[in-house]
């Protein structure tokens, strides 16, 4: 059926042009001036040999060296490739994991983080999803969720951050909205998979809270104008749930052996305050030094007028030579202090506790030297103490002072292996804790780049 | 007494300059051939260090939140440490699309441009093509173009200053290229093994061949099993040398050294005082000096 009628249209063809005929045009010519499709093939055709050209022509220069030509100015005849065009976020997911082992069986009790390899055996500490991207000229957008497996074996999902930031307002300052890490000192606004040890420091887990301080609210920000790097924040935030610990903390939730309760807002000053001031000098061109004041107010969940503030200095110095290989060598020296003043309320009932006032500090500094490539050791000493409370039936109430040997080494900027051994001595413990923990890390997909 | 006031205030308006920063030092130094007297540039990474690993310090996001103009390489070779500054930076002047926003690597015909797709088990390679393009003296002319075009649209005023410093430039470069070419042509098809994959655009245009790397996949130390097949490959083509960047750890070059007799020759891939190189022209200028200081006069 098909040959009869391509037959029938040869016939037709033909007959219909006879012009063509008479100037005895080769048929494949005819056919290349009558056929768009077949001009564009070739043109396709014509794009492809000299593609193939581009591609091939620095390595047949070379093995051809007399084929060198004077190279002509490329004034803007190259390729346009700045950058990507996906208006798709960046996407990342980040997992963290443990192995470990303690002489303790309540690691739990031990250790004060929510993302800390809190019981022997293997942890899921951390997987968290990152997205990335310019909302619009005026703003750009970053969102993590964290997946976690509990002891118990639950999966559970958590909002970590999600919030937009301003590019260019005015006046050099800068607003962040939505639910984010407060700026409080150097490790809380860190997401756990940028630590240097495998778990948080006793100060923060004790005054910022096992999950760090963080929350819905806004802050603002202002870029001093001095010559040298200076910060002024503050951040307005809910202050509320288990993620702001030494607030107002989730309902029902037992703190110093006080029951949490409900504390609507119903004034500005229930809200949480988060100022901080920071400032960085390059002392030489290969070090720089950080050093920042923080500070965090508000209500507290033990009591009907109770309220918290906590105080923070941090900081940070870093060495590394202008010639380092992918980042190695340096040093980097981190301290952080803070002291916390928990009005605890009065609790009425069997266990009756008294109105007081409790007391913590504590502090944190490590060292951290990055001695070879892909290699970093680090030492960390950690301490806490307070007055008030019980600190024999309290574990948050007791001092305790912590060593941290710990040695990671990074296979590439995107996996990591880290050995680390606590020795924790803690009061009314009559001997020191143990813990060893292999940590491991994975990342994929497109990151963002960390601050300094 | 107004004569004074206005003489004082075009005396401060002839002083302020556009406050350029660039993340590397070459295309500070471009910025300043172009710019001359009316622009004040600082680059925020040094020549002697890798361009993909500096640290994102606070100092700069002073330097970004005052700057008029940002010159950036672009092709993903400051993705480890500006989108931190640029986000703290607040400055609208330098933000992606406005006029003070340079991203160099526009209008250069890149090379390694994938063409398949990729992923991070071939190393840290580079999705939009190799990044250290300033290593083909060519480019420097079309950066130079752009940084004009860029203070042409931000300060119309004084654009024919800035073309005439362009085409002084150009001129300029020409002249030397043809030079650097010249000195070059002796040592046309000379096999080499660099480092890091870092100079592709250098060797072509100076007609080098480039049989091998150092690094087995792009940011990936080399591994005994790769050093043992770069051995047998020197031997076997006759390499004669390996050039690397100066913060590459010598430990692999000087096992090679020891092994095949391969000499090694540190190149500097930017503006470095410290090297002696202290502009645009110098990178090629020392650069090809030491080359031909080290496979001997021909």
């Amino acid at each position: 059926m098909r040959l009869v009628f391509l037959v029938i249209l040869i016939f037709f063809l033909s007959s219909g042009l006879p012009s063509l005929r008479s100037q005895e045009m080769d048929p494949d010519q005819y056919q290349r001036e009558r056929d768009p499709t077949w001009q564009e093939f070739e043109d396709l055709q014509e794009q492809l040999r000299s593609l193939r050209k581009e591609i091939n022509g620095p390595q047949n220069q070379i093995n051809n060296p007399s084929s060198l030509p004077e190279q002509k100015p490329a004034l803007l005849q190259g390729r346009g490739s700045a950058g990507g065009s996906s208006m798709n976020p960046k996407i990342s997911l980040d997992g963290l994991f443990s192995a470990g082992t303690s002489s303790a069986p309540d690691l739990a009790n031990i250790e004060t983080g929510g993302h800390d390899p809190n019981q022997r055996g293997v942890t899921a500490q951390n997987v968290e999803l990152t997205l990335g991207a310019s909302v619009d000229p005026y703003f750009t957008g970053n969102a993590s969720v964290i997946f976690q497996i509990d002891r118990q074996g639950e999966s559970f999902l958590e909002l970590e951050e999600a919030y937009l930031t301003s590019t260019s307002f005015p006046w050099n300052l800068q607003l962040k909205a939505g639910q984010f890490f407060s700026q409080f000192g150097r490790l809380n606004p860190t997401h756990p998979h940028a630590w240097d040890f495998a778990d948080q420091p006793l100060v923060n887990g004790r005054l910022l809270g096992p999950d760090g301080l963080r929350g819905p609210g806004l802050q603002i920000s202002y870029l001093l104008p001095i010559p040298i790097y200076s910060e002024a924040i503050v951040a307005i935030q809910n202050g509320s749930g288990e993620t702001a610990f030494s607030f107002r903390n989730a309902p029902d939730e037992v703190l110093f052996g006080r029951t949490m309760i409900d504390r609507p807002i119903t004034h500005v000053t229930d809200l949480l305050f988060v100022p901080r001031l920071v400032g960085s000098v390059d002392v030489t061109e290969t070090q720089t030094a950080i050093l920042g004041i923080s500070g965090a107010f508000g209500p507290n969940g033990s009591g009907t007028d109770a309220r918290t503030a906590i105080y923070g200095i941090d900081f940070f110095y870093k060495w590394k030579p202008l010639r380092a290989e992918s980042g190695w060598p340096f040093v980097g020296w981190q301290t952080e202090v803070m002291a916390r003043r928990y009005e605890a309320g009065p609790v009425d009932g069997a266990s009756t506790l008294p109105e007081q006032v409790l007391r913590d500090h504590g502090g944190y500094t490590q060292l951290l030297w990055g001695f070879k490539l892909r290699w970093v050791t680090g030492l960390r000493f950690d301490y806490v103490a307070g007055t008030g409370g019980d600190p024999v039936l309290d574990p948050l109430r007791k001092r305790r002072f912590r060593v941290s040997p710990d040695v990671s080494f990074y296979p590439s900027e995107f996996s990591k292996w880290r050995l680390q051994y606590n020795r924790d001595d803690i009061q009314s413990r009559s001997e020191p804790v143990h813990s060893v923990f292999l940590q491991w890390e994975f990342l994929i997909g497109e990151h963002g780049a960390h601050k300094f | 007494m107004i004569s004074i006031l206005l003489s004082c205030l075009f005396a401060f308006g002839a002083e302020a300059k556009f406050k350029v920063v660039t993340t590397t030092p070459d295309f500070a130094s471009i910025a300043r051939e172009i710019g001359g007297d009316k622009v004040e540039v600082t680059s925020l990474a040094k020549g002697v260090q890798d361009p993909h690993f500096v640290d994102a310090k606070p100092s700069f996001i002073r330097l970004l939140n005052q700057a008029d103009v940002l010159i950036e390489g672009g092709a993903d070779l400051e993705a480890g440490w500006l989108p931190p500054l640029l986000e703290s930076a607040r400055n609208g002047k330098i933000l992606t699309g406005s006029p003070g926003r340079i991203v160099a690597s526009t209008g250069i015909n890149l090379f390694q441009i994938p063409m398949r797709s990729i992923d991070r088990s071939q190393g840290d390679v580079h999705p939009l093509g190799n990044p250290h393009y300033m290593l083909n003296p060519e480019n420097g002319k079309i950066v130079g173009e752009q940084i004009a075009s860029s203070l042409c649209r931000l300060d119309a005023g004084s654009c024919e200053y800035y073309r005439k410093n362009q085409t002084t430039f150009n001129q300029r470069l020409d002249k030397k290229i043809a030079g650097w070419v010249q000195r070059m042509a002796p040592y046309r098809a000379t096999k080499v093994i660099t480092y890091h994959d870092s100079w592709p655009y250098f060797t072509e245009r100076f007609g080098l061949n480039v049989v091998g790397h150092v690094e087995p996949k792009p940011g990936i130390p080399p591994s005994p099993g790769h050093l043992e097949g770069l051995i047998d490959l020197i031997t076997r083509e006759k390499v004669k040398i390996l050039i690397m960047e100066p913060y590459f750890g010598d430990q692999a070059p000087k096992f090679l050294t020891q092994k095949t007799g391969i000499q090694v020759l540190v190149l500097y891939p930017s503006v470095a005082p410290e090297a002696g190189i202290n502009n645009y022209f110098a990178i090629f200028d020392q650069n090809i000096a030491w080359f031909v200081e080290t496979l001997g006069k021909k």
